[in-house]
C-alpha cells in the first residue's frame, strides 16, 4: 500500500483508530466527557481528512473502494450526522445507568461501516461495510437495559437484519455465480453484454430486498416503526440517516453506475415501491400517536421522494438524491434530537400527548422542532423545501408524472400528520391525564450546540444554500 | 432597496414585537403599531414621490426594482419590483395592518407578543407577495406568509380554531403544490427552447406553449389562486377560517390574504397564459357569477355573523374574478378598486362583528337586535359599512362594481348580467344582517356598551377612505392605469373584444386621463 492509497484511506482510518482509542479508554478509565470528546473530535478528525481531500476524490483504495466525489459527500454526511448523535448521547445517557464509553465505540464503529458502504467500488466492500454497520446496530438499538421496548426492538432488528442479509448474500452469489466479478466497474461492462439472464435478475432482485430493508421502503418497511419507538432516540436518529443515507449511495451506484434504471422493468419495480412508500409512508404516518413512529412513517416516505429522484436520471437526478439527503440527515437528525435532548433518565417525551402545550414551557426547542417539521413538510425557507423543490424538478425534467403526482397527493396528506404535532405543541392545553405525561427536560449543553448547528444547517440549505449547491454539482459529477 | 426595506420593517417589528413580549404585555402592541406605521409611511412616501413607469425587460411600466442574484445555478434571483397595482396592495397592506393592529389592541389574552409577531410576520409575507417577481422568489413568499397566519388561527381562534387552521392550510398547500409543478413546467419549457433557465417573469412572459400544456399550466396556476381568491366549489376553507380567526385575523383573512389570489390572476396567470385564459375566460366568468349567486345565498342564511360575512367575501371577490377574466381596461380597474374597497370594507364588518361578540360573547344573530338605541354610534357605523358592502352610490364599492360590470357586459353579456342580480342580492343579505342587529326589539337582558374612542377612530378611518373612493377614485385609477394600459396592450388581446370602443380614451374612461 503506498503513501497515496494511505492518505486516501485517512478517513476511514482515523476513524477505527478513534474505535479503538475509545475501547482503550473504557478498559482504563471510565470517563464519559472524555468519550464524548474522544468521539466527536475523532469524527470531527476524519471528516477533516475528508474535507482536505476535495470534493474531486482521490481515486481508489484496492479495488475495494472508491474515493469518489459522492462517496466522499455521502461519508462527510455520515461523519457530521455521528458527530450530531455522539454530542445528544452524552446528555441522554446521564442517569440511564448505561455506560457512555461502548455507547460511542459502536457509535464509531457503526459509522465506519456506512462509510464503507458508501465508498464501496466492490459490493463484497460494501456487504463488509454493511454487516458492520447492523451489527453495531444491534447492540445500539437494545442499549439501554432499563427499555424493555429497546430490547424488543434490538432483537426485531437483529431477526430481519439477519434475514435480509441472507437474501443480500444469496443475491451477490447469484451475480457472481453468472459474470464472475463483484466489483462494480467490471460489472458495468459485464451487464452490458449479459443481456436477460434469469439467474442474474434473480441476483439483482435478491440484493433489491436487501437494499429495500436498509432503506426501510414499502413493502421492506415493517421492522422501521417498532425499531424507531423501541430504540434510544439518538440511536433512531442514527438509523433514520446514516444507516438510510449510505443504502442510497449504494442505491445511487446501483442505478447510475450498474444503469439498472435504464432497464424498464427495473425502472418499473423501483417506480412502484417509490409510489408505495410515498402513500404508505404518509398515509400511516395520520395515524400515529407517537412521534418517534410518525417520524419512522415519515422517513419512509422521504426515503420514496429519494427514490423518485434516483429514478428520473442524470446529473440532475443525481444532485437532487445528494442535497435531499443532506436536508433530510439535518431535519431528520433534529427532530430526534429535540426527543433525546427532552428525555430524562431514559424516559422519553415521545406521545403526542406528552407534547401538549410544550409551545409555552419550552419555547426555543419547540420552535426548533416546530422547524423540523415544516421542514419535513417542504415549506420555503428551510432545506426541505430546496430539497423537495430540486426532486420536483428532477421529476418535471425527465416528466415522470405518475410518480409526481403521487408526491404531491401524499405531501399534502403528509402536511396534516406534521400539523397535528405542531397543534400538540401550541393548541393543546397540558392536561394532567391518569396516565401523567412524561415531563420535557432542560437541554444539556452538547444537545443544545448539536441542535443549534443543525437549526443553521437547516436555515442555511433552505435560504442560501449556493455552496451547497455548488459543492453538489462538482462532487456528483464524478458518478457520470 | 426601499422595497425589501417594505418587508423588512414588518418582518424585524414581528422579531422586536415578539421579543418585547418578555418585557410586558404592553410592548408589543407599541412595537406592532411603529411597524405598521413605518410600512405604511414608507409606501404613502413612494406613492407621493409619484415615480416614472418604466419597463423592465420590455415588459410592463413598473416604477422601482431591486435585483440581487440569489441562487444563480437555478435561475433564481432575488428580484422585487413595483408597478401601479403592487403600489396599492402594498399601501392595503399598511392600511390593513394598522386596522388589524388598532382592533386587537386590548382584545389579546394571551401571549400578546407572539400575536403580534404572528400579524406582522402575515403582514411581511404578504407584502413580499405583492412585490416578488421572480415566480421561485413569489413562491416562498406565498407559502411563507401561510405560517403565522396559521399559528393566528390556531392559537388565538375559538372554539373550532384547530379544525379551521389545518384545514386552512391543507386547502392552500393542495394550490400551491400544483402551482410549484406548473412553475416548474414553465421554468423547463422556456429553458429549453431559449435556453436560459429563469424563474423571472419578464424573461418568462410570452413563452411559446402547446395549447394543450398551455392549458394545463394555467390551471394550475389557477388552481393556487382560486382557492385564496376563493372561487366557488374551492371555497370551502374560507367560512371556517374567517369564523374560527381571531378579529384582526379576519381582518387580514379578508383584507389581504384573499387579495393575493385576485393579484396572483392578473400579475401571473392572464399575462403568463393569455391564450389559454382567453380559452377559459367563459368558464371562470360563469364561476364568477355563479360564485356571487351563491355566495350571496348563503350570506342570506348564516345566522353566525362571522360567517354572514365570511360568505359575503366569496360573493364579492366572484366581481374581481369576472373584472379580471373580461380583460378589458374598465374591468381591470374595476377589479383592483373592488380589492382596496372590499378589503377595506370587509375589514370593517370583521371589526364590528368581532365588537359585538366581545360585547355579547356570542356570534349569533337570534341573540341580537335593536342595538341603535342603545349604541348609536355603532349602528351609525355598521350602516356606512352595509351600505358600503350593498354597493351605494358614494362609496367605493359602487365604483368598483360599475367598472366591473360596465367593463365585462361585453366580453360576456350572461354572466355580467347574472352577476348584476348579486347587487340585488347584496342588498337583500345586508339589509337583513342591518336590521336584525340594530332594529326591532330588544333581546332579554342584551346589554350593549357603545364604541370606544379607539374602536371609532379605526372604523371612522375606513370609512373615510371608502368615501373618498366612491367620490375622487381617480387618484387610484391614475395609479393602476399604466399597469393595465400595459397588460393589455402586451397580450395579442388575450380575450377578444367585439367593442373595441372601450379602448378609446375620454369617452368611456370615466375622466380617468385628462
Amino acid at each position: 500500500m503506498s503513501l497515496v492509497s494511505l492518505q486516501a484511506a485517512a478517513p476511514l482510518l482515523v476513524m477505527v483508530a478513534t474505535a479503538l482509542a475509545l475501547l482503550v479508554l473504557a478498559m482504563v478509565r471510565r470517563q464519559p466527557l472524555v468519550a464524548m470528546l474522544l468521539s466527536v473530535g475523532g469524527t470531527a478528525a476524519a471528516f477533516a481528512t475528508l474535507v482536505h481531500q476535495g470534493t474531486s476524490g482521490a481515486g481508489s483504495l484496492l479495488p475495494l473502494f472508491a474515493l469518489d466525489g459522492f462517496g466522499l459527500f455521502i461519508t462527510g454526511l455520515i461523519l457530521l450526522a455521528t458527530c450530531a448523535v455522539s454530542l445528544m448521547a452524552h446528555g441522554y445517557l446521564t442517569d440511564t445507568g448505561a455506560h457512555h464509553e461502548e455507547f460511542h465505540l459502536l457509535l464509531v464503529l457503526a459509522a465506519v461501516g456506512a462509510s464503507a458502504m458508501a465508498l464501496a467500488n466492490h459490493l463484497l466492500a460494501f456487504f463488509l461495510g454493511l454487516e458492520l454497520l447492523s451489527v453495531s446496530l444491534y447492540a445500539l438499538i437494545a442499549y439501554l437495559p432499563g427499555r424493555p421496548k429497546g430490547l424488543e426492538a434490538g432483537v426485531k432488528y437483529l431477526v430481519l437484519a439477519a434475514g435480509s442479509s441472507a437474501f443480500l448474500v444469496f443475491g451477490l452469489g447469484l451475480i457472481y455465480f453468472r459474470l464472475g466479478s463483484l466489483s462494480l466497474p467490471r460489472l458495468a461492462a459485464l451487464l452490458g453484454s449479459a443481456g436477460y439472464d434469469p439467474i442474474l435478475q434473480a441476483g439483482l432482485g435478491l440484493s433489491v430486498v436487501g437494499f429495500g430493508f436498509k432503506l426501510a421502503v414499502v413493502p421492506f418497511h415493517f421492522w422501521s416503526p417498532d425499531v424507531y419507538e423501541g430504540a434510544p432516540a439518538p440511536v433512531s436518529a442514527f438509523v433514520a440517516t446514516a444507516s438510510k443515507g449510505a443504502a442510497a449511495a449504494v442505491l445511487v451506484r446501483f442505478f447510475v453506475q450498474l444503469g439498472l434504471v435504464a432497464e424498464p422493468w427495473w425502472a418499473l419495480v423501483f417506480a412502484v415501491i417509490a409510489a408505495a412508500s410515498m402513500l404508505a409512508g404518509n398515509l400511516l404516518a395520520l395515524l400515529q400517536t407517537n412521534l418517534k413512529r410518525l417520524l419512522a412513517y415519515s422517513s419512509i416516505a422521504h426515503l420514496g421522494y429519494v427514490l423518485v429522484a434516483a429514478l428520473a436520471g442524470g446529473p440532475r437526478s443525481a444532485q437532487a438524491v445528494a442535497f435531499y439527503l443532506a436536508a433530510y440527515f439535518a431535519t431528520i437528525l433534529g427532530a430526534f434530537g429535540i426527543i433525546a435532548a427532552w428525555s430524562r433518565a431514559g424516559r422519553e417525551p415521545d406521545q403526542l400527548r406528552d407534547l401538549r402545550g410544550l409551545g409555552r414551557e419550552r419555547p426555543w426547542s419547540s420552535a426548533a422542532l416546530t422547524l423540523m417539521l415544516l421542514s419535513l413538510a417542504g415549506i420555503p425557507l428551510t432545506g426541505g423545501f430546496m430539497a423537495k423543490y430540486l426532486v420536483v424538478s428532477a421529476g418535471v425534467g425527465s416528466t415522470l408524472w405518475g410518480l409526481l403526482f403521487v408526491l404531491l397527493a401524499s405531501s399534502a396528506i403528509g402536511l396534516y400528520a406534521y400539523l397535528r404535532v405542531v397543534v400538540t405543541l401550541y393548541m393543546r392545553q397540558r392536561t394532567m391525564d391518569p396516565a401523567e405525561p412524561v415531563a420535557a427536560g432542560r437541554f444539556g449543553l452538547a444537545a443544545g450546540l448539536a441542535l443549534l448547528a443543525l437549526v443553521g444547517a437547516l436555515l442555511w440549505l433552505g435560504v442560501y444554500p449556493r455552496a451547497a449547491l455548488a459543492w453538489i454539482q462538482s462532487a456528483t459529477e464524478s458518478l457520470f | 432597496m426601499a422595497l425589501t426595506w417594505l418587508i423588512l420593517i414588518p418582518l424585524v417589528g414581528a422579531i422586536l414585537a415578539w421579543l418585547a413580549g418578555r418585557f410586558g404585555d404592553h410592548l408589543p402592541r407599541w412595537v406592532a403599531l411603529g411597524a405598521v406605521a413605518g410600512q405604511l409611511g414608507l409606501g404613502l412616501g413612494l406613492w407621493w414621490s409619484d415615480p416614472t413607469p418604466y419597463p423592465i425587460d420590455g415588459h410592463g411600466a413598473w416604477l422601482l426594482e431591486h435585483l440581487v442574484t440569489w441562487l444563480p445555478s437555478l435561475g433564481v434571483r432575488y428580484h422585487l419590483a413595483l408597478d401601479g397595482i403592487s403600489l396599492l396592495m402594498v399601501l392595503l397592506t399598511g392600511l390593513i395592518g394598522a386596522v388589524a393592529v388598532g382592533v386587537a389592541w386590548k382584545d389579546v389574552d394571551k401571549l400578546p407578543g407572539a400575536f403580534f409577531a404572528c400579524l406582522l410576520a402575515t403582514l411581511a409575507g404578504v407584502t413580499g407577495v405583492f412585490l416578488a417577481i421572480d415566480l421561485f422568489l413569489f413562491y416562498v413568499f406565498w407559502e411563507v406568509m401561510l405560517i403565522p397566519m396559521y399559528f393566528l388561527i390556531g392559537i388565538w381562534g375559538h372554539d373550532r380554531r384547530i379544525y379551521a387552521a389545518v384545514k386552512f392550510f391543507i386547502y392552500t398547500q393542495v394550490g400551491s403544490l400544483l402551482m410549484l409543478v406548473a412553475m416548474l413546467v414553465l421554468y423547463f419549457v422556456h429553458g429549453r427552447s431559449t435556453g436560459s433557465y429563469t424563474f423571472d417573469l419578464p424573461a418568462l412572459l410570452g413563452t411559446r406553449l402547446d395549447p394543450g400544456l398551455g392549458m394545463l399550466l394555467m390551471l394550475g396556476f389557477f388552481a393556487a389562486f382560486a382557492i385564496k381568491l376563493p372561487v366557488l366549489g374551492l371555497h370551502n376553507w374560507l367560512p371556517d377560517a374567517h369564523a374560527e380567526a381571531p378579529t384582526a385575523g379576519s381582518i387580514l383573512l379578508a383584507g389581504l390574504l384573499l387579495k393575493t389570489g385576485a393579484y396572483g390572476l392578473i400579475r401571473f396567470t392572464v399575462p403568463l397564459f393569455p391564450d389559454a385564459a382567453a380559452t377559459f375566460a367563459p368558464w371562470a366568468m360563469a364561476l364568477a357569477a355563479f360564485g356571487i349567486l351563491y355566495g350571496a345565498k348563503l350570506a342570506f342564511a348564516q345566522t353566525d355573523i362571522k360567517r354572514l360575512v365570511a360568505y359575503t367575501s366569496v360573493s364579492h371577490m366572484g366581481f374581481v374574478l369576472l373584472g379580471v377574466f373580461a380583460w378589458t381596461s374598465l374591468s381591470l380597474q374595476g377589479a383592483v378598486i373592488q380589492m382596496i374597497c372590499h378589503a377595506l370594507s370587509t375589514g370593517a364588518m370583521f371589526a364590528l362583528a368581532g365588537m359585538l361578540m366581545h360585547r355579547l360573547h356570542t356570534r349569533d344573530l337570534d341573540a341580537m337586535g335593536g342595538f341603535w338605541a342603545q349604541a348609536p354610534r355603532m349602528g351609525a357605523m355598521a350602516l356606512i359599512f352595509t351600505m358600503a358592502s350593498l354597493g351605494l352610490p358614494g362609496l367605493g364599492n359602487f365604483v368598483a362594481e360599475f367598472l366591473i360590470l360596465f367593463g365585462s357586459f361585453d366580453a360576456n353579456r350572461v354572466m355580467t348580467i347574472l352577476a348584476t342580480v348579486g347587487v340585488v342580492l347584496a342588498t337583500v343579505y345586508s339589509l337583513r344582517w342591518f336590521q336584525r342587529t340594530f332594529h326591532g326589539p330588544v333581546p332579554e337582558g342584551a346589554r350593549l356598551k357603545d364604541l370606544g374612542g379607539r374602536e371609532l377612530g379605526v372604523l371612522l378611518a375606513l370609512a373615510a377612505v371608502l368615501i373618498w373612493l366612491g367620490l375622487y377614485p381617480r387618484p387610484i385609477l391614475e395609479t393602476s392605469q399604466p399597469v393595465v394600459d400595459a397588460a393589455r396592450a402586451s397580450q395579442s388581446e388575450p380575450i377578444r373584444l367585439a367593442a373595441s370602443d372601450l379602448k378609446r380614451p375620454g369617452k368611456l374612461d370615466l375622466g380617468v386621463r385628462p
